[in-house]
């Protein structure tokens, strides 16, 4: 891996080639309208056993990355850049069927709302056994067998009841450890894990994010973990990427991010979620929305909103720039 | 649940009385004697008209004659065919195989057809397949069916003499055996096509409606994450939760359907409900026409209680009690 | 993932929607023109037996043929056509009123009158309309008047329901909390203040209607029920059914203007459901 100039390019570790590499992701929308571009030549990388996380408003475009990076895109929606080099092989380049293989075996996702993302006519049982049968080399009963054993393994009370069950039986705790036992039936070596608790009161949320820390530990699954908790990303995260419309704008260890965040966006956003007494989700705190994706914002994306806003971010995009703790698009930079 | 079923039966309750009252009215409010309406206008003898208006109390308050209508209804005693001089419950149950040969055989190639193409035109969204099958079906959905039923006649029966054009048994074809089916069936041919397409045209539209929902969901994506090859999600885990709504409206559309054999039936000369329907409004045989409508309408209730259950049987979120 | 397709793909097709809606209303333009002025564009009497020879083939004479009687089948068309179009814009003019009467009710005042109305409407919904049409035109007698009535008066429940859910959403927003406030009566709440906003959906419906009752009407006539005094598309199916193997024309013609306005309407619907609500598409 040669060292990337896009933003947020993957910085070297020396001796360890990252088990996922992102870089200049890009994916748009057509329409008759024209064409708008949610991510926008986003990199980022992870190495194996790490969790990573990608924080930002919603309609930031973290979860488009996501489905992009899984190639879940579909019309009219298409990846039109970038490369996605997971395990060395770039899945952009991928037939298909090839990255079929890939999804659920080495590679893994789950999903925000556990309530929608099951088949509510099949039983547990069989959508685990669906997703054994896809990629391991066994027979039906044996699969059924193994998903008991994936069931027990996200810690789900009498599993071979709960096998038997349809969705809707499930609590929605339950649920996402469901979907999670699907998710890790194969041994991924990579987790895509896209807002796996926003959906989930609190009590459920800190369960779902022990299980996820154990099965880091005891499987050394890597993780991209979505959100718009910085709590939670304090807690379980090893670095981080914020994304502003479209685009990573600092990336960093959890503690630089903490300690001292860079970019007037990631102040603004910790600001407004880690003072006492505001929601998770309540951005308030900064001034304006973000932009629509169709707005075409001159200079760097972030200055209609930005308390510290020069002259030159008007005109022209800050260049991302790194440092052994980690990077960030901002013209305060330079100048600082 | 239970009480939505509970409500439903209860409906259907009324839906008979309901049906019960509409006749009595139409015998009471159509110009001229009620009596006609029973008998007919050309009464053979003042001693008959006597003896119906002494058996339906027509002397008596209407309150009283209601009641006493009512009853014969609830035991299926229709009254008696002016052409045939019959009870009409025999010549409707005679004409019933006929008509639930037609529909079944229709109904099921009309659903069976309309939602595999249904499904294999929202697997192949916005191609020449998808607007070529789309277009027809709204073509389709625009027919008169019995229009149709002529434009067939006149093509495959009367010109290319590929199959009968009327009835449902030859005279010169064997009377019993495998020889009788194969008549049958060649007889059934052209009202079983006719009668699909109408059905046809329901079913796909609505299955390709219902399957671009299913498709857009959630759990579609999910199955794509772990792996699921296009034509497992298209056909397994969309179709199925497309299929839903679409057996509850081929339930509930029990009567329309019965509407459409009268038709076509007609246009056939297939000796079933239908046909006798058509028949009875051309003898103004009151009678046949009450108890045919009776009858259906009970068909229609029952129908739309099965539908419930059968959705009660695919849908696993659905709990009776 | 809510990012995918809906918005997208809508403005795309209503682009396409636009060129079939215009063709849908030139032919309903063109159609309505022949139900006023067609008694004027007749070559021939519709009526009158013998302006030609028998079951004569199309030809230059007779441009879609002569039926049994020798009457003209082409003016035999523009006048049926004008009967069929005033059974379905009449019938579906009447559905409408009532539909629109028992749902606002049902809408406005919630309650008690909405579960009784709403229970009424389902049991008329349940009873096989078509059935009941041909019992009631056939001890009333066949004539226009008592087609139309008998076609509307089992057409109803279908409007009724989708007025009263139109209703149930409007009566607590604001403007119509506004004008109660200013003391408006509640025959002025329920026409001036929430009916304009809900004629979208009743449009749409009524479209439809029109289509459903020329069908009806037609299906009527098939089975002998029709106004003989009254010459219609579907009295001209019925009386083509005798002569299928020497006369086809009698049957092509009347049943294709049928399935064209019908089509017509049924597209016309669609599109103005497009308009209306780009989220309902495709249906």
């Amino acid at each position: 891996m040669t060292s990337s100039t896009h933003a947020g390019g993957g910085a070297e570790v020396a001796g360890s080639e990252p088990l996922l590499n992102v870089v200049g992701l890009q994916t748009q929308i057509r329409s008759d309208r024209g064409t708008i571009t949610p991510v926008d030549g986003v990199s980022f990388h992870i190495k194996a056993g790490e969790i990573v996380a990608l924080v930002g408003e919603s309609g930031c475009g973290k979860s488009m990355t996501a489905l992009s990076t899984m190639r879940l895109v579909s019309s009219p929606v298409s990846v039109t850049g970038g490369q996605v080099v997971f395990e060395g092989t770039d899945l952009l380049g991928l037939s298909d069927r090839q990255m079929r293989r890939m999804r659920g075996g080495r590679l893994a996702m789950i999903f925000q709302d556990p309530m929608t993302f099951l088949n509510p006519l099949m039983k547990v049982a069989d959508q685990i056994v669906e997703a054994i049968l896809l990629h391991q080399p066994v027979k039906r009963r044996e699969a059924e067998k193994l998903a008991v054993e994936a069931l027990r393994r996200v810690r789900i009370p009498a599993p071979e009841s709960v096998a038997e069950r349809f969705p809707h039986q499930l609590s929605g705790g339950m649920r996402q450890r469901v979907l999670i036992a699907i998710a890790i039936t194969s041994n991924p070596s990579l987790l895509i894990a896209d807002e796996p608790t926003t959906a989930l009161d609190v009590t459920v949320q800190a369960q779902i994010m022990h299980l996820l820390a154990d099965i880091r530990r005891t499987a050394g699954t890597a993780m991209l973990f979505i959100t718009h908790d910085l709590g939670l990303v304090a807690e379980y995260c090893d670095r981080v990427y914020v994304m502003y419309s479209g685009r990573v704008v600092e990336e960093g260890s959890v503690f630089d991010i903490f300690a001292k965040p860079r970019h007037p966006y990631t102040r603004a956003l910790l600001r407004s979620t880690l003072s006492p007494g505001t929601k998770a989700d309540d951005f308030v705190s900064i001034q304006g929305h973000p932009p629509a994706a169709f707005d075409r914002i001159a200079g760097c994306r972030f200055h209609p909103r930005c308390p510290s806003v020069l002259d030159r971010c008007r005109t022209e995009e800050p260049p991302t720039r790194r440092d052994a703790a980690g990077a960030a698009a901002c013209w305060l930079e330079g100048a600082a | 649940m239970l009480s939505y079923f509970a409500r439903r039966v209860w409906q259907g309750f009324l839906v008979i009385v309901v049906i019960i009252c509409l006749n009595f009215f139409l015998i009471h409010a159509a110009p001229g004697d009620p009596v006609n309406a029973l008998i007919g206008t050309m009464a053979p003898t003042p001693e008959y008209m006597e003896q119906v208006r002494r058996e339906y109390g027509l002397d008596e308050p209407l309150l009283w004659q209601f009641l006493r209508y009512a009853a014969r209804m609830a035991q299926f005693d229709f009254g008696e065919s002016l052409r045939f001089r019959q009870p009409v419950i025999d010549i409707i149950l005679a004409r019933l195989p006929a008509t639930l040969l037609l529909m079944g055989t229709a109904l099921v190639l009309s659903s069976t057809v309309g939602i595999v193409l249904a499904a294999a035109a929202a697997k192949f969204r916005d191609s020449w397949v998808d607007r070529v099958l789309t277009t027809t079906s709204i073509v389709g959905f625009a027919m008169p069916a019995f229009w149709l039923g002529q434009l067939m006649l006149i093509v495959f029966a009367l010109n290319l003499n590929w199959l009968p054009a009327q009835g449902m048994y030859s005279l010169r074809a064997p009377s019993d055996g495998f020889g009788r089916v194969l008549d049958i069936l060649r007889h059934l041919i052209l009202p079983a096509l006719t009668y699909s397409v109408y059905h046809l045209a329901l079913i796909y539209r609505l299955t390709r409606v219902k399957m671009h929902e299913a498709l857009a969901q959630d759990y579609i994506i999910a199955a794509r994450a772990r792996g699921v090859a296009e034509h497992r999600v298209v056909y397994v885990h969309a179709l199925r939760n497309a299929i839903l709504p679409v057996v509850t409206i081929i339930g509930l559309n029990f009567g329309f359907m019965l509407a459409g054999s009268v038709l076509v039936e007609t246009v056939f000369a297939w000796p079933g409900l239908g046909r006798l329907f058509y028949e009875a409004i051309s003898a103004r045989d009151y009678p046949v026409l009450m108890g045919i409508f009776t009858l259906v309408s009970g068909m229609v209730v029952i129908a739309n209680i099965l539908t419930d259950m059968l959705y009660a049987v695919i849908d696993p979120r659905v709990v009776y009690g | 993932m809510t990012l995918l397709s809906p918005s997208m793909r809508t403005s795309l097709r209503l682009l396409k929607k636009n060129k079939v809606s215009a063709g849908a209303t030139a032919v309903l333009g063109a159609v309505l023109f022949v139900a006023v002025f067609g008694a004027a564009l007749a070559p021939y009497n519709p009526g009158q037996v013998g302006v030609g020879p028998t079951t004569a083939a199309p030809s230059p004479a007779h441009l879609l043929g002569t039926d049994d009687l020798g009457r003209d089948v082409f003016s035999r068309i523009l006048a049926g056509t004008r009967a069929s179009v005033a059974v379905g814009l009449s019938a579906a003019m009447i559905t409408t009123l009532i539909g629109v009467l028992v749902g606002a009710t049902a809408g406005y005042f919630g309650g008690t009158i909405d579960d009784v109305l709403m229970r009424i409407t389902e049991i008329f919904q349940v009873i096989p309309r078509f059935f009941l049409a041909v019992l009631m035109v056939a001890f009333f007698g066949a004539n226009l008047l008592n087609i139309i009535f008998a076609i509307a008066i089992l057409s109803w429940p279908e409007t009724a329901r989708i007025v009263r859910s139109e209703f149930l959403s409007l009566r607590s927003r604001q403007f119509v909390s506004a004008a109660r406030i200013a003391g408006a009566s509640t025959a002025t709440l329920i026409f001036l203040e929430i009916l304009p906003n809900a004629l979208g959906p009743v449009v749409v419906n009524a479209t439809l209607q029109v289509g459903q009752a020329m069908i009806l009407e037609a299906g009527l006539s098939y089975l002998g029920l029709a106004d003989r005094n009254q010459v219609s598309l579907g009295l001209m199916l019925f009386e083509a059914q005798q002569f299928l193997r020497s006369a086809w024309w009698m049957s092509l013609f009347p049943g294709a203007v049928i399935t064209l306005v019908v089509l017509s309407l049924n597209l016309l619907g669609d599109s103005l459901n497009d308009l209306i609500d780009p989220r309902r598409r495709g249906r």
